[in-house]
């Protein structure tokens, strides 16, 4: 008698399916969708569908004035907003011709690296989350909230500021403030070496991020990756140094690479790491700028219905994700004619099809994670 | 190379399809190129030893109410140089070669400018929108577009 449950060869087959990950997916990070032809156990291609988020943001900021636009900005990358809104106001002052002093200029410098140690630490806890380890997330919350209580200090928001304002910044630097900020740049470093014990060294995460989802050099520039992804390719490439924009020329700091210390260079492991290895070089550049603070203005003075002269700019920043700018186009008006939004996920999202073929569909949540997207400023 | 240098370069090469060189007063610089032109012009940009833009940057659309526009940002990570290029275009049917066989990465800006402008770029590898709905109608960053007054019901108010 045979078993009716035993498999019988004549019937047995297999079948590739499409299947749905997102938008609601906890390892989807916000309301990214993918959509993956798998085969058993294995991705055999995907496409990301993305839009999800989107908010009309350049015409919006067709209608309103150029003060206007800035606070959008910091809705962008969400986890970055201290740089967004610098991208912003850096463009509007080079076309403007405007001023910035340079207190403001170092106080924009210390709150964008604090920012990019936030965003990082972030990245780590929920990087680690993705594949399965709770804890580091509740480590990496641990000092994110330090930075977290300094902004609300000096801007009122914890996600959202509004600090870099065209021609300056919003609010000074107290004495207690920077005392603060020196007193999480020793706790940072306490820490760092507890984040590396925890998960930089951890076998099963090495295993599991280690040769996976490998970009090649070429690949990553052709795909117009930027950031800790292209960085973690080998490619020695940071706009800070490039082309640097608000006195950055005046900061030492070095520009950590991808190794392959653990698997091949540009692998998931790879990009961490580079992440890791910029939170210590961002603290020695907020302590280069506590050290050389000029005294001074914070603001220049500039006209609520600010009309630029008519010409166009595109003034790329280095993100915590990569290079985020915006293209602007004046027409001698009080609103732009035009903006276009560089955001670094975007481009670095752009990739996942190329990237993710016939891997394990654990591994598609490892290297989605590893390229580290905010949908914000995929979708704008 | 200036931008300048690289204008001189390309006109040298590709004469009337590249536009003349003005120094704009503020801000920067672009280089107008014919829209025929424009695929080789990239090639040319790309390949080209000393030239060597391997990155690019983004692809904006352009309304400018009488013309639409195409603009690339380039930059070449070797070399540390940059250049704009815009190609205009006839703002009733307007069509461009797609370079996301040269830069992989045009593939989504091309895409998006098409959703966003209705710009068509000609040899696009799958030209369809990517931040609206597939049925969305008309393309909002047109100057002259009205917004619907409701999608699949849920109005707009």
């Amino acid at each position: 008698m045979t078993l009716l449950t035993a498999p019988r060869p004549d019937t047995l087959r297999t079948e590739e399916l499409l299947v749905n990950m997102g938008p609601q997916h906890p390892s989807t990070h916000g309301v990214l969708r993918l959509v993956v032809r798998t085969d058993g156990e294995i991705v055999r291609e995907a496409w990301p569908q993305i839009g999800f988020l989107h908010r009309c943001f350049e015409k919006v900021a067709e209608s309103v004035t150029y003060a206007q636009v800035t606070p959008y900005c910091d809705r962008m990358d969400y986890l970055a907003s201290m740089n967004n809104g610098l991208a912003w106001c850096l463009a509007v002052e080079r076309l403007g011709g405007i001023e910035v002093p340079e207190r403001a200029a170092y106080l924009r410098v210390m709150m964008a690296e604090l920012n990019r140690i936030a965003s990082h630490l972030l990245a780590f806890g929920t990087y680690a989350l993705d594949l399965g380890a709770f804890t580091p997330f509740l480590y990496g919350f641990r000092e994110r909230e330090l930075i977290l209580s300094i902004f609300e200090k000096i801007s009122g928001g914890r996600l959202l500021y509004h600090y870099p304002r065209l021609g300056g910044v919003a609010r000074d630097l107290t004495p207690e403030l920077a005392g603060e900020i020196r007193a999480f740049i020793a706790q940072m470093r306490r820490a760092w070496p507890e984040y590396n014990e925890l998960l930089s060294e951890n076998q099963i995460f090495i295993k599991r991020t280690a040769n996976v989802g490998v970009i090649p050099a070429a690949m990553a520039v052709a795909y117009g990756l930027t950031g800790p992804c292209l960085r973690g390719s080998g490619v020695k490439f940071d706009l800070r140094r490039a082309k640097p924009y608000s006195l950055y020329e005046r900061f030492d700091f070095d520009i950590p690479v991808g190794e392959g210390i653990k698997g091949e260079v540009g692998d998931c492991w790879d990009r961490y790491w580079v992440r890791m290895r910029e939170i210590i070089e961002s603290l020695r550049i907020i302590e280069q700028a506590l050290d050389g603070l000029p005294e001074g203005e914070i603001q220049t003075k500039v006209s609520r219905t600010l009309k630029l002269p008519a010409g166009e700019v595109y003034v790329p920043c280095e993100n915590p994700r990569g290079e985020s700018g915006y293209y602007l186009i004046s027409d001698g008006k009080t609103s732009p004619l035009r903006v276009k939004a560089r955001g670094p996920s975007f481009n670095n999202l752009s990739i996942t099809h190329a990237l993710v073929r016939d891997v394990l569909i654990a591994d598609v949540v490892a290297i989605v994670g590893s390229i580290d997207i905010v949908l914000g400023e995929v979708d704008r | 190379m200036t931008p300048q240098e690289i204008h001189a370069r390309l006109t040298e090469r590709f004469g009337d399809a590249i536009g003349p060189w003005t120094e704009p007063e503020r801000g920067d610089p672009h280089i107008a190129v014919a829209p025929g032109s424009l695929h080789a012009v990239c090639a040319f940009l790309r390949d080209d030893p000393e030239l060597k833009f391997d990155y690019l940057q983004l692809i904006s659309g352009v309304d400018w109410t009488d013309r639409l526009s195409s603009v690339y940002h380039l930059m070449s990570l070797s070399h540390g140089h940059g250049v704009v290029l815009r190609v205009d275009l006839e703002r009733g049917n307007p069509r461009v070669a797609s370079v996301a066989d040269l830069w992989p990465t045009a593939d989504w800006h091309e895409r998006e400018a098409w959703d966003l402008l209705g710009i068509v770029y000609e040899g696009h590898p799958g030209l369809r929108r990517i931040l609206l709905p597939e049925d969305w109608e008309g393309h909002p960053l047109r100057k002259d577009y009205a917004a619907p007054a409701a999608y699949h019901g849920v109005t707009n108010a």
